[in-house]
């Protein structure tokens, strides 16, 4: 709320895109020459796992915009019937992506018809 | 530009149409109703697209941008997403590099903002295929110049698909009834939760899901701002300290049973040869 200066927005996303740039450089430069085994590496792996995982649960579970008009236990649904589809359809996305969204769509329905 | 290279980089733009595309365009969709949503232009959309190229970077920026979080927060967040690319991009240019340097530096700065999960792991397979089907499919095995000409079209293919698919879910968001505005809010988020919890195999990968979101969420409570570069350094850091058992003896039967499940694990050191990454 008291954001002294604001970058403007293609400025953080060109900052954003550099910062990025960075792994991608020092994957070049370094090739051949570090071993991508390493503790370091799975340090810097799971720190960016975590982070998306991180990113996932906000968005799921504390959304803003547009999502925040739906109610979590139907976000939470959606998660767990695009998982099980996920699973028994032999790891097909889009199977995944439809079960999940039919049934986010459907019990969005629902609470618009008889909300609750 | 060799018969080969041409024939290598059409392979590339012919098997990136299929699934490859399909996939990224899913995902991309959902970010472009997204970054709609949150009252940004669709010209922002694909710049984000084209100078960052990452989705996961992309969303954490949209969703910081959108919090009023501080600059610095912001790019140290969407860095450490990207931090995958590292090692993603060391294995990769190793296949693609000749001993003899025929191949320029720029060639390669150019390859590695084209990186993305999905190109990455297709070259990484298209390049040590043990059964290639076409004489140019072989020769992507053993002529090393070619790969980068097969790299670059697979890719340029891939970002092009996305940034249209970007496109058409900033436009389609507006024009939408309310329900499957919903859906298409959902798309994303859905995608990466799927391929996260879907895909999570070692046990390593299975703390950092959990201490991520958990700690993401702790800290959302506390200051928004630095939530998820938190989450990503407190939950990243209990799943690497915790990644081998207490006691790593070789008789250690929690071990044996952790390798059985997971062949692919590496974190033990004797399976370290039969990684994915290793080419």
């Amino acid at each position: 709320m008291t954001e002294p200066v604001v970058w403007p927005l293609w400025g953080m996303i060109l900052a954003c895109g550099a910062a990025t740039y960075v792994w991608r450089l020092l994957g070049v430069l370094l090739a051949g020459r570090l071993n991508p085994q390493s503790p370091a590496f799975e340090w810097v792996s799971c720190v960016a796992y975590a982070l998306v995982a991180g990113l996932i649960a906000r968005i799921m579970v504390l959304p803003t915009g547009l999502m925040a008009h739906t109610a979590l236990t139907d976000r939470l649904l959606a998660c767990v019937v695009a998982w099980a589809a996920y699973r028994i359809v032999g790891r097909n996305m889009f199977v995944a992506l439809v079960s999940g969204l039919v049934v986010f769509m459907a019990a969005a329905y629902w609470r618009g018809v008889w909300p609750s | 530009m060799r018969a080969l290279d041409q024939q290598a980089l059409k392979l590339g733009i012919i098997e990136a149409l299929g699934v490859p595309a399909a996939v990224l365009g899913a995902g991309f969709l959902g970010y472009g109703s997204l970054v709609a949503d949150a009252g940004y232009s669709v010209w922002m959309m694909l710049m984000a697209t084209f100078a960052i190229w990452a989705l996961p970077g992309q969303l954490v920026l949209l969703e910081m941008a959108g919090g009023g979080a501080a600059l610095t927060a912001t790019v140290f967040a969407v860095s450490l997403s990207a931090a995958r690319f590292l090692p993603m991009t060391l294995t990769l240019m190793v296949l693609m590099r000749e001993r003899s340097g025929g191949r320029r530096l720029w060639h390669f700065l150019v390859a590695a903002q084209l990186v993305s999960m999905t190109t990455w792991a297709v070259a990484m397979q298209r390049f040590s295929d043990p059964h290639p089907k076409t004489a140019t499919e072989h020769a992507l095995r053993t002529d090393i110049a070619a790969r980068w000409y097969y790299f670059v079209g697979f890719s340029t293919l891939c970002i092009s698909a996305a940034a249209i698919c970007g496109v058409i879910g900033v436009l389609l968001i507006g024009a939408l009834p309310p329900l499957a505005r919903f859906g298409l809010a959902l798309l994303t988020p859905l995608y990466f939760f799927v391929t996260l919890v879907g895909e999570a195999r070692s046990r390593m990968q299975v703390l950092a899901l959990l201490g991520g979101a958990i700690s993401a969420l702790v800290l959302q409570t506390l200051s928004s701002n630095w939530s998820l570069l938190g989450a990503g350094l407190i939950g990243g850091t209990i799943a690497w300290w915790c990644r081998k058992p207490a006691t790593p003896k070789p008789t250690d039967p929690p071990q044996s049973d952790a390798q059985q499940l997971d062949p692919q694990n590496s974190d033990h050191p004797q399976s370290s040869q039969h990684t994915k990454a290793a080419p």
